[in-house]
């Protein structure tokens, strides 16, 4: 396992990588302005206009180091992929339970309860910091009666219905985890193709980094990202590496945002409006969001199944191997990561 | 019972598989760690380019990285180093560590010789494992016990592989904590998840 966690996000325009001996060089306009040893990296990801020499490419499938390449504003364009590793078996796996439904909305039912649970520990958070407020109590109570109801086995569409449901209970009281008052950071609802206000953007951006690292912790353990149990098959959706971060998603991705926001890190002015109402993040923003992204990957936790400390950004990868020995037979049903 | 060219094992399956039947699965079934694997690999096998193939000291003849195959046994490998004497055959494997607790080097030593013979047709009463720590030289007699647990292994072996199935962890302190595989194979009884989550979701006041 990758204990290093260290990706490199290439953020500047026109920069050029590529591999000196056995390491990283980025050069911008020909100087070269960082070195880092291959051997500490588990991952790149390029934004934008940013190249990379083929023997880089090569030297980093040998590493296993996972290389993405985003549009300037995080969209997924390609990635770097070596031979296709892990055990066919444990794909073969991965596919049979998914066309058993009995046994996929088992997996999509504990999923959810990590995601639902996790999203009620952050409006707990909020309640137990900012004394009691309505709108809060009120999600608060509406997730622990959808985490009751999943108590029970149901099909895989109706534990859909009571994912939106819960989504929506938590998102309508996600203004009041807003606490600076700036009209630029109200929000009014997730919306995503593209996002029309800085706090959409924000979530945005950081989910697309949750998605790339639970991407290639689901390929490190040889599982097919793209087969989920949660999410239907859809051609080009990773599918299953959506699965895996809707546990992370209020904890990794919610929390850090509104941190930024809170702390005004983030200001109203670090914002591009286009045209057609699309919000984007200036470059500024997005390399505070990305560094700060970057250093609570690095914080310890105790994980609560393996009850081992780790650090966050191992998350991801432990909780596919956890999926993994589920679907190959080592444990009884899927513990998914749950915030305490 | 003939193997196929398809179905043979490499030797250094064997001693995973007797090391720890688990360990041997998470490398050859999950395929786990391929790359470090080979790296290592590729190193040792680097060290051996350095040799000359062979050479003759004191009217013994040494042979080194020596191909093996047994079709009874269904295994493929390379011995370290293959000693010919006027009178015998004898095997040596270099380790660079010390002797382990577990019979898997005298096992993959033995299944060594039992190519050896297959490939010579002649009889291989002895070799020896070379140990780096202490710098010495472990003799081992290819008894009929021995060959029959490295039959039994082998077979094991090949029966494993061909059900696809990793077997469940037994924990072992020592044995787990020497394992490079110890956070993938996370081999200590976990409580059951129903339990966990039950725990896990308890209703408390914020």
């Amino acid at each position: 396992m990758k204990k290093h966690l260290n990706t490199l996000y290439v953020t500047t325009q026109k920069a050029y990588l590529h591999k000196e001996g056995q390491s990283v060089v980025v050069n911008v306009e020909q100087e070269s302005k960082l070195r880092v040893p291959i051997h500490t990296l588990d991952g790149i990801v390029c934004f934008g206009v940013v190249s990379m020499s083929p023997f880089l490419m090569h030297h980093c499938a040998e590493n296993n180091v996972a290389v993405s390449f985003l549009s300037e504003y995080g969209k997924f364009l390609a990635r770097i992929q070596g031979p296709v590793s892990g055990n066919v078996l444990l794909r073969r796996e991965q596919y049979r339970v998914a066309d058993r439904s009995a046994a996929a909305s088992a997996i999509a039912r504990n999923i959810l309860l990590g995601k639902i649970a996790n999203a009620r520990a952050v409006l707990r958070r909020a309640l137990r910091d900012h004394g009691e407020q309505p709108a809060l109590k009120t999600a608060e109570n509406r997730l622990s009666q959808y985490l009751r109801r999943l108590q029970q086995p149901m099909p895989i569409e109706e534990l859909r219905g009571n994912e939106g449901e819960a989504a929506a209970s938590y998102f309508a009281a996600f203004p009041q985890l807003i606490t600076v008052k700036d009209a630029a950071f109200s929000f009014r609802g997730r919306n995503r193709r593209p996002p029309t206000d800085p706090v959409n953007a924000m979530l945005s951006f950081a989910y697309t980094l949750l998605v790339h690292d639970c991407r290639s912790a689901l390929e490190g353990v040889g599982l097919d990202p793209c087969v989920g149990y949660l999410h239907a098959d859809r051609p080009g959706r990773p599918s299953l590496a959506l699965d895996l971060m809707e546990e992370f998603r209020a904890l990794l991705a919610d929390r850090l945002v509104l941190s930024l926001i809170n702390r005004r890190q983030i200001q109203p002015g670090d914002f591009n409006d286009s045209a057609g109402g699309a919000v984007s993040m200036t470059d500024a923003a997005r390399k505070t969001l990305l560094a700060a992204w970057q250093k609570r990957k690095q914080e310890e936790i105790i994980h609560p199944y393996l009850e081992e400390k780790c650090k966050i950004g191992l998350l991801p990868h432990l909780q596919a191997q956890l999926l993994a020995r589920h679907l190959r037979g080592d444990l009884d049903a899927y513990p998914p990561f749950i915030w305490k | 019972m003939s193997f196929s060219d398809s179905d043979l094992l490499p030797l250094s399956a064997l001693q995973h598989y007797i090391y720890c039947p688990r360990q041997c699965a998470l490398i050859h079934l999950e395929q786990q760690w391929t790359e470090n694997r080979f790296t290592a690999e590729g190193r040792a096998q680097h060290d051996r380019v350095d040799r000359p193939e062979h050479e003759t000291r004191d009217g013994i003849r040494y042979e080194y990285a020596v191909l093996l195959r047994s079709l009874r046994l269904g295994l493929i490998g390379k011995a370290d180093v293959v000693e010919f004497h006027d009178d015998k055959v004898f095997p040596v494997e270099h380790k660079r560590g010390r002797p382990k607790p577990t019979h898997c080097d005298l096992v993959q030593l033995c299944a060594q010789a039992l190519c050896l013979e297959e490939i010579l047709g002649v009889k291989i009463p002895d070799g020896a494992v070379f140990y780096g720590q202490p710098r010495r030289r472990q003799a081992v007699a290819f008894t009929p016990q021995l060959r029959s647990e490295t039959e039994q292994a082998t077979a094991a072996l090949h029966e494993m592989l061909r059900s696809g199935k990793t077997p469940p962890a037994e924990y072992d302190k020592k044995k787990c904590n020497a394992c490079s595989l110890l956070e993938t194979c996370m081999p200590k009884k976990r409580r059951a998840v129903s339990d966990y989550l039950q725990e896990a979701l308890r209703e408390k006041a914020p």
